[in-house]
């Protein structure tokens, strides 16, 4: 089901007459049979990538904390959508949101992690521009956490760099992408961060295995796919997510290797993703829906003088 | 000509002690004069503010040492200074590796098992008259003096071939592949520290050891360059890193950071082998993780210890490790600088978290160096392996059957533990344990075949 808050709220914005990129998809979904809301994959995916976290990798996170999430995450979903009154929209996107959050963020203590999940989920409600949320809203749940509590860390190398595991993470994320319809701000943002790490070892003369092991970085490639490409806080035209992507990446880059701090990724979209309604105002292009139906939706909705 | 050395090596044996500990005894240890090739280094950090300690264990002609670093910035000579091995051997002790043991109660008397026992200067010659020289090389003598026994000079460099011959010309033997690998460090504006030994200081301090070397600089770099260490290095080598913060434990963000499994029991005749044990687990981690990971052996506050290995090093002791923080009561000498919880350290402790990491690297596995961050994590962690001792004598009561049948299936869960550990062969173990051939639960056709 489509997420309702949205396109009530964007019924304002300009009107979304475009559908081609859903109408292509639904093609292909329909000879493949394969479920045409793209966040069920996103779930399938995260929820494969957390057990063989929690199994295989030895994760810093206990399941009374990864009960914390969800619980809170959850319950401040469904407090959001019966105080706005939307009916119909599922949970989709918050068990996403708490999957990330599960896999991103570590803590020792036991309240972190519900109120990263409560605050994660508030975001989207709450901060929000021109039809769009402001932050991605694991990404907000993660920066918030680290900013404010005292008790929050991310292990960026917790995925360690592995060959084997960074291809896997390209094909599932790709194939993520690929059904959003977002794909290109994914790309981009590799090419211009990959880009810029492989000037810098190329000038300072270091090997190219510097850069592989660059590459091969778990946590890069799961951001690239899983948090940069949300569809509902990048810009909607290409060109856009385009600028978004150069910017991120040189935020980045540049956090890390000029200033040395940790967690650019994480800043680095914080800082930016909030500039994505704005961008849309000076570049149109076609909204994003999750589904043919959500797009119907808004039309109708449209349409009907509803704003 | 004078070698070329990055790190130093290990630390002097220490006879094991016994202590008591509140959760059982501790009873043997795991150092690092396990490890062959094995550097200490200790990294005291708050905020962009940082004292690195090395350990020097050079052991050929002292006319011969030499040591390259890598800075980040000009050290003055007030920053760099003589430190004391004793520290080393002081947080090797404190922080290795530790068995444990417990003795079973006796099984007719249903006491509670837990016993608790609480454990308780001349300027360095080198720049005199080589201006003009330097120059033409692009290397620019920023600083030189000499600290205790050792000439000291900082370099900065413009390209890594001049600074090669320069150091060639200078009298260092230059493995092969140093340019290329000094290149990345002078491309990235880093100083060098360039330590020889001055034989004529070296005499007065009455030793035929070098003590280990200390610097203090504030540089938002959190890193311990390896990889200049790898040019003449012949196989893999091992660092056991004592990194000290005021927030919590500290892991690597370009590799990936494990734990080693721990609190695990063990069959009683480990007690004989625990450090050739020790090693072959960790040999076996190494590969386990596809030898790119450094490992966490222990994570503690600094102020306690449950079981200790050795007693928690005292706030002087922790100055001399480089905790510029601590005053010598063992409070935070920064005003505003508070406990994390309530109005205590949490056990009793002091402000300074000790986490010992511990790498085997090799250039193929680790073509970065090293880059840490401190975390918020306060959870505690050791290295801890568990011994229990079978009750001995024969009980006739009902309990005592129940404890014998619990006893073969502990001890089979131990043998496999151990082979799982370590790789050692599981017929050897049944063996050392004196163990049957086959667990009763495998041959379970005897059961059908009576």
């Amino acid at each position: 089901m489509p997420m309702g808050i949205e396109t009530t709220r964007s019924a304002r914005t300009r009107s979304g007459a475009e559908g081609p990129t859903c109408a292509r998809l639904s093609r292909v979904s329909d000879r493949l049979s394969l479920p045409e809301d793209p966040r069920w994959f996103q779930i399938v995916f995260l929820g494969t990538l957390l057990t063989v976290g929690l199994l295989r990798m030895g994760f810093m996170i206990t399941p009374w904390q990864i009960a914390g999430v969800f619980a809170a995450g959850l319950l401040t979903q469904l407090v959001f959508l019966s105080a706005y009154k939307l009916e119909g929209v599922g949970l989709k996107s918050a068990i996403i949101t708490c999957l990330g959050l599960s896999f991103l963020l570590r803590s020792d203590t036991l309240w972190v992690h519900p109120l990263a999940a409560a605050l994660a989920m508030a975001s989207k409600f709450v901060l929000r521009a021109r039809g769009k949320h402001l932050w991605n809203p694991a990404n907000f749940g993660v920066v918030v956490s680290l900013l404010l509590t005292g008790h929050a860390w991310v292990s960026p190398a917790q995925w360690g760099h592995d060959l084997l595991f960074a291809a896997w993470f390209v094909i599932l994320g790709a194939t993520v992408v690929w059904r959003a319809a977002r794909s290109d701000v994914s790309w981009a943002f590799l090419a211009c961060y990959l880009g810029l790490c492989l000037l810098r070892v190329t000038y300072l003369g270091q090997r190219t295995a510097v850069f592989w092991h660059q590459f091969e970085n778990g946590s890069l490639l799961l951001f690239t796919f899983f948090m940069i490409s949300d569809p509902r806080t990048i810009p909607d035209s290409r060109l856009g997510r385009f600028l978004l992507a150069a910017a991120v990446a040189l935020f980045v880059f540049t956090r890390q290797y000029e200033f040395f701090r940790t967690n650019g990724l994480f800043y680095a979209l914080f800082a930016l993703s909030p500039a994505s309604p704005f961008v849309d105002r000076w570049l149109a292009g076609a909204k994003h829906f999750w589904t043919k139906a959500d797009g119907a939706q808004h039309e109708a909705i449209v349409s009907g003088g509803i704003s | 000509m004078r070698s070329f050395c990055l790190a130093a090596l290990l630390a002097l044996p220490l006879a094991p002690r016994e202590a008591r500990a509140f959760c059982g005894f501790y009873v043997g240890k795991a150092d690092t004069k396990l490890f062959n090739k094995a550097s200490q280094v200790i990294l005291a950090r708050d905020g962009d503010r940082m004292v690195i300690s090395m350990s020097n264990d050079y052991r050929g002609d002292l006319k011969e040492f030499a040591l390259v670093v890598p800075v980040p910035v000009v050290l003055k000579k007030e920053q760099v200074h003589i430190g004391k091995r004793e520290v080393f051997e002081r947080l090797d002790a404190y922080s290795a590796p530790r068995l444990v043991e417990y003795h079973d109660p006796n099984p007719c008397m249903r006491v509670a098992a837990m016993r608790a026992a609480s454990a308780g200067s001349a300027m360095a010659k080198m720049s005199a008259d080589g201006g003009a020289r330097d120059k033409a090389l692009g290397v620019t003598v920023e600083a030189a003096y000499t600290v205790g026994e050792y000439d000291i000079v900082i370099l900065g460099a413009k390209q890594s071939d001049g600074l090669e011959t320069w150091l060639g010309e200078n009298g260092y033997k230059m493995p092969k592949g140093a340019s290329r690998a000094l290149q990345p460090y002078i491309k990235q504006k880093l100083k060098f520290f360039v330590a020889k030994v001055n034989l004529g200081e070296q005499a007065k301090t009455g030793t035929s050891t070098l003590r280990p070397l200390q610097f203090a600089f504030e540089s938002p770099r959190y890193m311990l360059p390896i990889r200049l260490g790898m040019i003449n290095a012949d196989g893999p080598q091992d660092l056991v890193i004592y990194a000290l913060g005021r927030t919590g434990r500290v892991e690597t963000t370009n590799y990936r950071t494990v734990k080693l499994p721990s609190d695990m029991d063990l069959p009683e005749f480990v007690k004989d082998e625990f450090p050739k044990f020790y090693k072959d687990m960790f040999a076996k981690a190494v590969e386990g993780e596809g030898k790119r990971a450094v490992f966490t052996e222990y994570f503690w506050n600094m102020g306690w210890c449950d079981p200790c290995s050795a007693d928690p090093l005292s706030p002087e002791e922790l100055r001399q490790a480089g905790v510029f923080w601590l005053s010598d009561d063992g409070s935070a000498l920064q005003p505003g600088i508070r406990p994390r919880r309530g109005g205590r350290w949490a056990g009793g402790g002091v402000p300074v978290f000790i986490t010992r990491l511990h790498v085997r690297y090799d250039p193929e596995h680790f073509p970065e160096d090293l880059v840490f961050q401190e975390t918020a994590d306060n959870q505690n962690f050791q290295g801890r392996y568990v011994m229990r001792h079978a009750w001995k004598d024969d009980g006739s009561c009902p309990e005592a059957g129940d404890y014998r049948r619990q006893l073969a299936k502990r001890r089979e869960q131990e043998a496999k533990t151990l082979a799982t550990l370590t790789g050692w062969d599981p017929a050897e173990i049944r063996q050392k344990m004196r163990l049957g051939e086959k667990a009763a639960e495998e041959q379970w056709y005897k059961d059908i075949f009576r």
